[in-house]
């Protein structure tokens, strides 16, 4: 085990996967000579060489589809998008060709890409460089949507992306790449997408939390402790597929639950959650399932504005002691 | 890993049938060792399935409110990527319709179709404990379709709550009674009244706490008073039999018809235990004690005393008991039922009144373990509590005696040449005449009576 930032993690997985796998290339806007806008591709260039660490022109949509060509002939892309809002300027090729190929090819193409960068909330980027991108995704059949909160599973879910043969969505985030933590350093670590994890044990409620707010949840609730509420931490860490027997096992034990999301709330993961909870585990809520999720409005620029739209710890206690039915201590 | 075959568990000894209450997991739920597959309604009450292997609930075999016989396949367990059309397809011909009789097949083979108990997988945020995840290589591209894995699974069979007594609770109030869906089962459980339960969340919603604590002082809930039926409405009304009322139906006359009872009654003074009672409750830090905890306490070391009372006829054999597990009759709205108080003889008349207590109230909540529903050696049945002065049990076989006991009453006795008030309780022995006589029987009652009369000897 060694300690890393999550941006050493995501690095060291792109360097093992490369060497186990000659098919995989890296292709983007900056990757190869000035070593990725985040620095994610250090080193990249000079160990593997041009043809496959490829710098592009800003052009998203252009290189997403020679990826997505490319995956199509036996080649394992990971595409880089500078920031994850520019991906929408590659929409089409993600939607409609990349998770639509092995559909509609009969089975005879499958596309076996990964698309990275970050996204989400960061320090003033302002309103169109602010967006929690996975919604945009995992609504779409075909597409897996991955976001890792810590440098562990910044290398194990990177790595698990690239070895599976369908198109997933690898959303990072600007905050979270000087986090350290520790990573184990065997090249065969991998963790499966698809699993969600359990980062605090506790008896009185489900927090549903992922990314920044993870951690953000993580504070809450060791001061709601202090107040005698005893707070559970489930981070899906993959959104599609999403493990459902983690959410549903632990909600049948604290019966509550709490989702917390970055982006605006209206049809988001928060949504979606709470909604798989009530389908799968009504008979045992004691209390209506809570959101906290970001204000309905473009991302400010103005830091205290931007402070203001994005849930807060002392938001998200409040919805733990309201679906605790606890008075504010 | 194997599959693992699930089948109806035999969870008492009278029990032939079962039924599934509710599937607690669902077709695709992953199950480790120990987790709670079903609810089950056995002849006697309702008691939760474990599973016994770890892997996938791949197949439910039989739907919830149906019924199977002991040992039969209701569901398997697998990994996804294992074949189960076999097992299914051997499986015995399902689901019997409800109510219909179904045969006894409680083949003991069958019930070790149950592999050993799995070691629950580790589930751990140490990826250390993980094990290394084998490369995905699918059989052909994009084998894995992320549709496959998607959240929405479909469920099918899921399981309708059992909700009943809370819909009638509901209708009865005249106006809703908002209660969580937890709040909910958990009173359907326990059989409270969620009318007379006070909601402590937001808007008077009643939340499990509620719920637990109307439960954990029962003397709460008043009896509703019977709205008197209009002369217009339906003469009658069929009510099908709750379990515990087909298994008493069936099984009583198994024991009325072939067992010849005698019954041997006897007054008892209740003055001394009546005294000795109200010290020993006024104790402090002491566990409460009934009349009923003296007359079980008494029983058990008369049975000790008496062994051809504690008996089982057994065709060419009578079977004498060494030890007095004692079967305690409680009634329940749906019917009786008699959980059994094991080893009365070796305890002590406190520890009696506490295991008695927690016992009565866990068959309330319908919480019994299998195990304490059979192996009771005599039984007591206790109708002093409705102001029954006497009456008489019928045998619960294999049992060779039950002691009803009717309500201590002051009454007028003769002492010396005066009349004086006293406590006196009726007892009523019924005894199998093929075990026993007369005799034998009324001996056994004498000593009861010593012991209930000179009740230090209880103590000592």
């Amino acid at each position: 085990m060694a300690v890393m930032t999550y941006r050493e993690a995501l690095n060291l997985a792109l360097r093992e996967e490369m060497k186990r796998d000659p098919r995989v290339f890296v292709i983007g806007e900056e990757v190869g000579l000035y070593e990725g806008a985040y620095k994610v591709t250090q080193g990249l260039l000079k160990e593997f060489g041009p043809k496959r660490v490829v710098d592009t022109p800003i052009a998203e949509s252009g290189f997403t589809g020679v990826g997505i060509g490319a995956s199509m002939v036996g080649l394992r892309p990971v595409i880089e998008m500078m920031t994850f809002n520019f991906a929408l300027l590659a929409l089409d090729q993600i939607v409609n060709s990349a998770a639509k190929m092995y559909y509609m090819s009969g089975g005879q193409y499958n596309v076996p890409i990964v698309i990275r960068g970050p996204g989400g909330p960061a320090h003033q980027l302002a309103a169109q460089h602010s967006q929690s991108m996975e919604v945009y995704f995992y609504h779409v059949p075909g597409l897996k949507v991955v976001r890792p909160s810590t440098p562990m599973d910044a290398k194990g879910l990177l790595k698990a992306a690239i070895r599976d043969d369908n198109p997933v969505v690898f959303i990072e985030s600007e905050t979270l790449y000087a986090v350290k933590g520790e990573v184990p350093e065997d090249p065969e670590f991998v963790i499966p997408l698809g699993e969600a994890i359990v980062r605090r044990e506790g008896r009185d409620v489900t927090v549903v939390a992922y990314m920044g707010m993870m951690y953000r949840a993580m504070e809450a609730a060791e001061e709601l402790e202090k107040e005698g509420i005893s707070v559970e931490i489930v981070d899906p860490r993959t959104l599609r597929p999403m493990d459902a027997g983690t959410i549903i096992g632990s909600v049948r034990k604290t019966h509550r639950a709490v989702v917390v999301e970055a982006g605006a709330g209206f049809a988001g993961m928060g949504s979606e959650i709470a909604a798989f909870i009530m389908e799968h585990a009504f008979d045992d809520l004691d209390a209506p399932v809570e959101r906290v999720t970001g204000a309905n409005a473009p991302m400010p620029y103005a830091r205290g504005l931007e402070r203001a739209k994005t849930p807060s710890k002392e938001r998200i206690m409040e919805a733990i002691r309201r679906v605790c039915y606890a008075e504010r201590s | 890993m194997a599959v693992t075959k699930v089948v109806m568990p035999k969870l008492s000894e009278a029990m032939e049938t079962g039924k599934v209450i509710k599937w607690l997991k669902k077709e695709g739920d992953r199950i480790q060792g120990g987790d709670i597959l079903a609810e089950i309604e056995t002849d006697k009450a309702d008691v939760e399935m474990e599973a016994f292997g770890a892997g996938v609930l791949r197949k439910i075999l039989l739907a919830p409110g149906d019924r199977a016989p002991v040992g039969s396949l209701i569901a398997v367990i697998a990994e996804p990527n294992e074949d189960i059309a076999s097992v299914i397809a051997g499986a015995p011909a399902m689901a019997p319709a409800p109510g219909k009789p179904t045969a006894p097949a409680s083949t003991p083979g069958a019930i070790s179709d149950r592999p050993a108990a799995v070691p629950p997988q580790p589930r751990s945020e140490d990826p250390a404990a993980r094990q290394p995840a084998p490369v995905r290589s699918p059989a052909g591209p994009g084998a894995e379709s992320p549709a496959q894995n998607d959240i929405r699974r479909e469920a099918p069979g899921r399981a309708a709550p059992v909700m009943a007594p809370v819909a009638s609770a509901v209708q009865h109030a005249g106006g809703r009674v908002k209660a969580s869906p937890l709040a909910k089962k958990v009173a359907a459980q326990r059989g409270v009244d969620l009318k007379v339960v006070q909601g402590s969340g937001p808007g008077g919603r009643i939340i499990r706490r509620d719920v637990e604590a109307a439960t954990s002082a029962p003397a709460a809930a008043p009896a509703v008073a019977r709205a008197m039926p209009s002369v217009t409405g339906p003469e009658y009304e069929d009510r099908p039999l709750t379990q515990i009322r087909a298994t008493i139906a069936k099984r009583m006359p198994l024991s009325k018809a072939p067992v010849p009872h005698f019954y041997v009654t006897s007054e008892v003074a209740m003055d001394r235990a009546w005294e000795l009672r109200d010290e020993l409750n006024s104790l402090e830090g002491a566990p409460k004690i009934s009349v009923n905890d003296f007359v079980i306490r008494a029983c058990a070391l008369a049975l000790i005393q008496h062994p051809e009372v504690n008996a089982s006829f057994q065709g060419d054999s009578v079977r004498v008991w060494h030890r007095a597990h004692i079967g305690i009759a409680v009634a329940l709205d749906e019917g009786l039922i008699t959980p059994v108080l094991r080893d009365c003889h070796a305890k002590s008349l406190s520890q009696i009144a506490v295991e008695a207590r927690d016992l009565a109230e866990r068959t309330r909540a319908r919480k019994l373990k299998a195990h304490e529903l059979s192996g009771a050696t005599f039984s007591i049945s206790n109708l002093g509590m409705f102001d029954v002065a006497e009456f008489s049990a019928i045998i619960n076989p294999p049992e060779g005696a039950i002691l009803a006991v009717g309500s201590v009453r002051r009454v007028p006795v003769a002492e010396g040449d005066e009349v004086k008030v006293g406590r006196r309780m009726m007892i009523t022995l019924s005894c199998d005449h093929r075990v026993m006589d007369g005799a034998m029987g009324a001996r056994f009652l004498q000593t009861v009576k010593r012991y209930l009369e000179e009740p230090l000897r209880l103590l000592v």
